[in-house]
């Protein structure tokens, strides 16, 4: 019985110490991004020998009001939640009218469309990033809105999503509401979408996480600088003369920020989000 | 007769629901992406230059035939495969191993989780501008070959030598992305009932032992999707060799979708591009395929 305890003591003393030591390892390259935000840009690379490079000495926000002086970053960032929230209201409800139809609707069609829904979520974005151009440059919609918004909201692997969720729904519950003489838009939006929150809070989640990270698509078609993309903004800053690195990596800490918010407020649906995907696909 | 007469109303109801809730995600999905999918195989016949847009003129296989030719072609080709084949074990590896050293329930264990997992709340342009300068060859600037000269190595040119840019991103890309696998192959872990452990242990099992009979076999599923998004998501490699080294140096790092790019959007060969996109496609459905049948016959 006393070994049994012993050997519980050794597990927790390597659990807590591998991980100690794997995770300041693994997180290293992002506390010095946090520290050299924090440093006047003489002192950056000050102390690249020793330990210090990880504690910002005459630490202030300069670099991050720098930050703001030389791009727009409020209109940077008002742009690109604008569109992911647009995206988002509409991929939320159309992809799960279209996952709610395929789970609990019969209609001729619909094994076909699921089987298309099935095949496409591996579909690669980048292969028809060329056509799509054109399509947005015959709207007219380069460098509008419309460009980021409309071709990003209905999403195979969304529908997929939802439909995984609703065909759980016991049809027990939509029958009754039909007897009832609720029709299916009414029993829809009232019985089955208030039941459903966490699989709207999990696509929502995923969903803003990708648009908020991408970065080719918007990188085509915003070509504007008043209009660009979060992730556009950083990418050229970095390339932006004179080059200074301080406020690159203020640049690059803002940019987190709102995800960072966002993992902490729906950490439960994101990560849930990432595991059921991979239980269920 | 009453009823019977509700419930096929009831039926066509259904029907026509079905009809008007899928429609708008299925037109949507139509134009989107169906008709892109068969513009991209349509443009690859022809000779499109987006300068001259009117003067688009059938060649049949054409594109095709100056691709097999094209060793521009065959290098991002090359560089794309190295890429997957290595970042593929490379990081479900490492995304095992830290999801097993996490699995246990002990008090904390979400702050180590969220440590793995914290390169996944910043952009891959976030880290790849991070270690362009952490990778920077100057031991005075590099945070990496400060560390490699502390030890008493020489600094590596990481990004700047045709050998060492694409291992560097690599490494890179496994750091960033192993805390998302990881968090599925916990759930999958979590899934593995004790007990067969527990009987395991009283066996006389080793942990080694343990992992080779319980763990594994229970974890194919989860392991094969793991595979599976991890090797789409090499396949479509930009952002990283965009931000870090524009393609080169010397062509190391440029990948078929770079090659789509510099193509298409740059040069404006849009009916070469298009082949390229066609060729790139199969190639990805293809390797999709054969992991799904590969898995399936074991």
């Amino acid at each position: 019985m006393k070994s049994l305890k012993a050997q519980n003591a050794l597990h927790k003393i390597l659990f807590y110490a591998g991980n100690t030591i794997i995770g300041i390892i693994f997180v290293s390259p992002l506390i010095w991004m946090i520290a050299a935000s924090l440093k006047p840009e003489a002192k950056i690379f000050a102390n690249m020998n020793s330990i210090k490079t990880f504690v910002p000495e005459d630490a202030s926000l300069n670099n991050f009001i720098e930050v703001f002086r030389r791009i727009d970053l409020l209109n940077v960032f008002k742009n690109t939640i604008l569109y992911i929230l647009l995206i988002l209201l509409f991929d939320l409800l159309l992809n799960s009218l279209c996952g709610y139809a395929l789970a609990k609707f019969r209609f001729r069609g619909r094994k076909l469309i699921l089987s298309f829904v099935v095949a496409l979520m591996v579909m690669p974005m980048e292969a028809i990033l060329l056509p799509m151009y054109i399509e947005m440059s015959q709207l007219g919609w380069v460098n509008t809105m419309q460009a980021l918004v409309v071709p990003s909201i209905a999403k195979c692997f969304s529908i997929y999503m939802f439909y995984n969720f609703f065909i759980d729904i016991p049809d027990d519950l939509i029958e009754a509401a039909s007897i009832d003489g609720s029709s299916p838009v009414r029993t829809f939006f009232f019985i089955v979408m208030p039941i459903s929150k966490t699989v709207y809070a999990t696509v929502f989640i995923l969903d803003f996480v990708a648009h908020w990270n991408d970065f080719m698509w918007p990188f085509l078609v915003m070509t504007g600088k008043d209009r660009r993309t979060i992730q556009l903004a950083v990418q050229s800053f970095f390339g932006t003369q004179p080059v200074h690195y301080s406020a690159i990596m203020a640049s690059l800490v803002l940019s987190a920020i709102p995800m960072i918010i966002m993992f902490v407020f729906m950490q439960k649906y994101y990560v849930e989000g990432i595991a059921s995907s991979g239980i269920k696909g | 007769m009453a009823s019977k007469e509700k419930l096929s109303g009831r039926k066509r109801d259904e029907r026509i629901a079905g009809y008007v809730f899928s429609l708008p995600a299925v037109v949507l999905l139509i134009v989107f992406l169906g008709v892109p999918i068969i513009y991209t195989v349509y443009y690859s016949v022809f000779q499109y230059q987006v300068m001259r847009p009117n003067d688009i003129l059938f060649i049949g296989l054409e594109n095709y035939k100056k691709l097999i030719s094209d060793s521009d072609f065959w290098v991002s080709l090359k560089n794309t495969f190295y890429f997957t084949v290595v970042v593929v074990p490379v990081q479900c590896i490492l995304a095992l191993l830290l999801a097993m050293l996490v699995s246990k329930k002990f008090k904390g264990v979400s702050i180590f989780r969220t440590m793995y997992f914290s390169p996944q709340l910043t952009s891959m342009v976030v880290i790849s501008v991070l270690w362009t300068v952490l990778y920077n060859s100057n031991p005075n600037t590099g945070l990496i070959n400060a560390f490699l000269t502390n030890l008493g190595m020489e600094p590596i040119n990481f990004l700047t030598n045709e050998k060492t840019a694409m291992n560097s991103i690599i490494f890179m890309s496994a750091w960033q992305g192993a805390g998302y696998q990881m968090m599925i192959f916990l759930a999958g872990l979590q899934g593995i009932p004790r007990d067969q452990y527990e009987a395991a242990s009283v066996d006389g099992a080793t942990p080694f032992q343990q992992f080779w009979s319980i763990t594994l076999p229970n974890l194919k599923g989860t392991i094969k999707y793991v595979i599976m998004i991890t090797m789409i998501q090499a396949m479509k490699l930009f952002t990283q060799p965009y931000v870090m080294t524009q393609g080169g140096p010397r062509n190391s790092t440029k990948t078929m979708v770079y090659y789509i790019y510099t193509q298409g959007f740059q040069k404006g060969n849009f009916g070469y591009a298009c082949a390229v996109a066609a060729v790139f496609f199969v190639i990805v459905v293809a390797m999709s395929l054969l992991m799904q049948n590969l898995t399936s016959e074991e």
